[in-house]
């Protein structure tokens, strides 16, 4: 009896498939949940870990599979709050122009009536005594005012507090990556007492000592797919990092031996007072590698306001950037392809100030040819082109103007495989030509593609691979933490 | 004790108005009195309605570009219908706060600019003030101008109605739940609605509250002017997002206070006056009044950023 109790389904999503266009982010992938134990999310960047845990919180709805809580099958939001399933994300999303109590009322509704505030104050208070033992947060304060960590230790005490009834499972999505060691053993403790009185966890963490320790069971995901479903205990740190790799031999690049010559074009001390210092030379291509969102596309930024004052811009730019969210900050939507391609180089492009079309459009032929930006006329809408050309067109914007150095921040998210390897093979005689490159990717073959690789950690960075040793296996052993927590 | 960033924000501009009444009866010695203070105060009671509506479109990160000439249509109304059969101009004013109900479900469903389509209906409702009331006209209903003139003991009326506009709307923003909620769709909409609320259902019920408020200036306005006019009220529009900024509001992130809100009405009302006794002459006047406000922000930009280094420190 109390065995079958034991194993009581809370959450199931079998055969789930989920696609964005022409990527499939969920490709069958099964997690079953069972009361009573914490499970250990692991895989790299894109691997589907977020999506399947916006599959279960009832944010995005599979396009084919099942999914049922305690057994029978709901969609949405509400269905998933309803059957206790609750959320901490990476990203933190309390509100924060509001109090700490009145974030509670938010994430619970049960708070109504009279003198909610009263009681919402109690329960946060007392959760977070629960899980934060001695903390000292005041609960009256706008969230605003509180440093990361705190607000980290908010969100996660509400959406452990339960009022009318507990949370039955508590996603965790990288919870410890602003607390400090301390705090972390805290929340691993409180995690171990919760699953001990029969709630679940899922625990998303780069930090595979607190995934070793903490989980009861670990599942590895890699390109939208389960690869590895096993108890903790039957894993260590290596066989961790060696089920999220690839298993296919990893395919030989010819790397152009790069000759270091004098000074380096771009460098910068150690980010956050500790790891390694950046350093670039000419002509050679550098990938910052790592978890997404551990301090790439600030560094990025850093490089070239380092060189471009954010006040007054130099005229004549020594660096390009290519923008990684291209509708956020890439693209003209309203302008033509060959606007939106030459904007960057107008100067070049202008006699006295005015800018010579017959250039302009010389420009945008010959760029329309070697990149082969698919239109029939460079002066037809940006939006006309599918999402890659239109990255291409970025690329090109970047490429077109005389700066010797380009940044590019992720610029491959949702393209396809065949305008990447037209880019790549760009890429590759544009750095023969002396141009230095500074690639930001979350894409595995795009860091093999890479001279140099420096691996980000926490906003610095963690390790500097070069040449041979770039392998999957050494980039995701950098960008997982061994830690020993809890 | 700590002072929350709420009381800090409240700070400048609860200062700035009493530094400003305190030159104006500095300069007018006989502003210091019942009827002087009312005189001061008394246009500042529908600028302030009208800025907590527009305070409340802000909350969820909106801005009303139409609230002029809504204000503007709702004075006719008052004048007209309200006065001449009241069942009748009641229906009206329950139709445009549904109407401002259908705005917010719009803008957030097509997911529009708020700037836009209330600038289109800043245009609809101006129509529809010239079609009630084509030449200045109309009389107040009287008990909007017994109640826009009473004499209450001791404070004149337009400090009582400040005071009591300022108490209501911080209970409802500040204290309810729905407070609460509003104010969490402008600083986080997607955790609001991951939490299982309709951001929908809220938007749009922000909206009407702020059609209500409206609504009130425009009535208040009337029972001070006794007569209405289809542009009587145009500068509110630019008056209430002042208002609100100068109070301690800001565009985005759901930062915003009621208190503030009234005193910052009160300041611009001020303004116009302090500017008058000092002898600028009207030519100069708008521009003097810009001056005040970029003083003012100018001061809180300051503030904010001290608090930040604070902060990060």
């Amino acid at each position: 009896m109390t065995k079958t109790l034991k194993r009581e389904e809370v959450v199931a999503a079998r055969g789930v498939r989920v696609t964005f266009g022409a990527v499939k982010a969920l490709d069958g992938a099964d997690l079953v949940i069972h009361a009573g134990e914490c499970i250990g999310l692991v895989g790299h960047n894109g691997a589907g870990k977020s999506t399947i845990v916006n599959v279960i919180n009832g944010g995005l709805t599979p396009h084919d599979g099942s999914l049922t809580y305690s057994g029978r099958e709901f969609h949405g939001i509400s269905a998933a709050r309803a059957n206790g399933v609750r959320c901490v994300f990476q990203e933190l999303s309390l509100c924060p122009n509001l109090t700490v109590g009145e974030n509670a009322r938010i994430m619970h509704a049960e708070l109504k009536g009279w003198a909610w505030r009263k009681r919402a104050l109690a329960l946060v208070e007392s959760q977070l005594q629960d899980i934060f033992p001695g903390h000292s947060i005041d609960c009256d304060s706008t969230v605003d005012d509180l440093s990361i960590a705190e607000r980290q230790m908010v969100e996660i005490a509400i959406s452990f507090a339960g009022i009318d009834q507990r949370p039955k499972l508590v996603i965790l999505d990288e919870p410890t990556s602003s607390l400090d060691a301390g705090l972390a053993a805290q929340l691993m403790a409180y995690i171990r007492k919760f699953v001990g009185e029969g709630g679940s966890v899922l625990l998303i963490s780069h930090i595979l000592g607190e995934i070793l320790s903490t989980s009861d069971r670990i599942v590895v995901m890699k390109d939208g797919r389960v690869v590895a479903d096993r108890m903790a205990s039957e894993f260590s740190t290596r066989s961790l990092v060696e089920a999220m790799g690839n298993v296919v031999r990893e395919q030989e690049f010819s790397r152009s031996a790069t000759s270091r010559t004098g000074e380096p074009v771009l460098s910068m001390p150690p980010r956050r007072g500790h790891g390694l210092a950046f350093q670039a030379w000419r002509g050679e291509m550098i990938g910052l590698a790592g978890l997404g969102g551990h301090g790439q596309t600030e560094a990025l930024l850093d490089l070239y306001l380092d060189r471009n004052s954010n006040w007054w811009p130099k005229r004549q730019h020594e660096i390009a950037f290519v923008a990684g969210d291209r509708s956020l900050n890439g693209t003209f939507p309203l302008w033509s392809i060959l606007k939106n391609l030459s904007i960057a180089s107008l100067g070049q492009l202008s006699t006295n100030r005015i800018v010579d079309r017959a250039r302009e459009e010389t420009l945008g032929a010959s760029w329309k040819q070697r990149i082969e930006i698919r239109t029939p006329d460079m002066e037809n809408r940006l939006l006309s082109l599918s999402g890659g050309n239109q990255q291409k067109v970025l690329f090109a914007r970047a490429l077109a103007t005389t700066a010797s150095t380009v940044l590019m921040d992720d610029p491959m998210r949702g393209v396809d495989i065949g305008t990447k390897q037209e880019v790549y093979e760009i890429l590759r005689s544009e750095a023969a030509n002396g141009r230095t490159f500074i690639w930001y990717s979350t894409e595995m073959d795009e860091i093999r593609l890479c001279d140099r690789v420096y691996v980000f950690r926490d906003g610095a960075i963690a390790a500097e691979l070069v040449g041979d040793e770039i392998t999957e296996k050494n980039v995701l052993a950098a960008s997982f933490h061994e830690g020993d927590a809890a | 004790m700590k002072l929350s960033s709420g009381t800090i924000r409240l700070i400048i501009p609860a200062a700035s108005l009493v530094l400003l009444l305190a030159a104006v009866f500095y300069m007018q010695p006989r502003a210091m009195s019942y009827t002087g203070l009312n005189l001061l105060f008394n246009l500042a009671v529908p600028i302030a309605l009208a800025t907590i509506a527009q305070m409340l479109i802000m909350s969820v990160n909106d801005l009303d570009l139409s609230m002029g000439t809504f204000v503007s249509f709702c004075a006719c109304v008052s004048a007209t219908f309200l006065q001449s059969s009241p069942a009748l101009g009641i229906l009206i004013f329950l139709g445009a706060i549904a109407a401002y109900a259908l705005i917010g479900v719009v803008i957030y469903v097509r997911d529009l600019p708020s700037i836009v389509v209330t600038l289109g209906m800043s245009f609809v409702w101006g129509g529809l003030a010239v079609l009630i009331l084509p030449s200045p006209g109309g009389t107040a209903p009287t008990w909007a101008r017994w109640l826009m003139t009473a004499k209450p003991p001791l404070v004149p009326m337009a400090i009582v109605a400040s005071i009591l506009i300022a108490a209501v709307t911080h209970c409802i923003v500040m204290r309810s739940s729905f407070g609460v909620l509003m104010r969490g769709v402008g600083g986080n909409d997607r955790s609001v609605e991951r939490a299982g609320w309709s951001v929908l259902g809220l938007r749009a019920a922000t909206y009407a509250l702020a059609g209500f408020f409206a609504v009130l200036a425009g009535i208040a306005l009337v029972g001070l002017t006794t007569s209405a006019d289809a542009n009587i009220a145009l500068r509110y529009t630019l008056l209430s997002i002042a208002g609100v900024i100068l109070g301690g509001g800001q565009f985005v992130g759901g930062k915003v206070s009621p208190i503030g809100a009234v005193i910052g009405a009160l300041t611009l009302t001020l303004a116009g006056s302090f500017l008058s006794f000092m002898r600028i002459s009207p030519d100069w006047q708008i521009g003097a009044q810009g001056a005040i406000l970029i003083v003012v922000l100018a001061l809180r930009l300051a503030l904010n950023r001290l608090e930040k280094r604070e902060k990060s420190e």
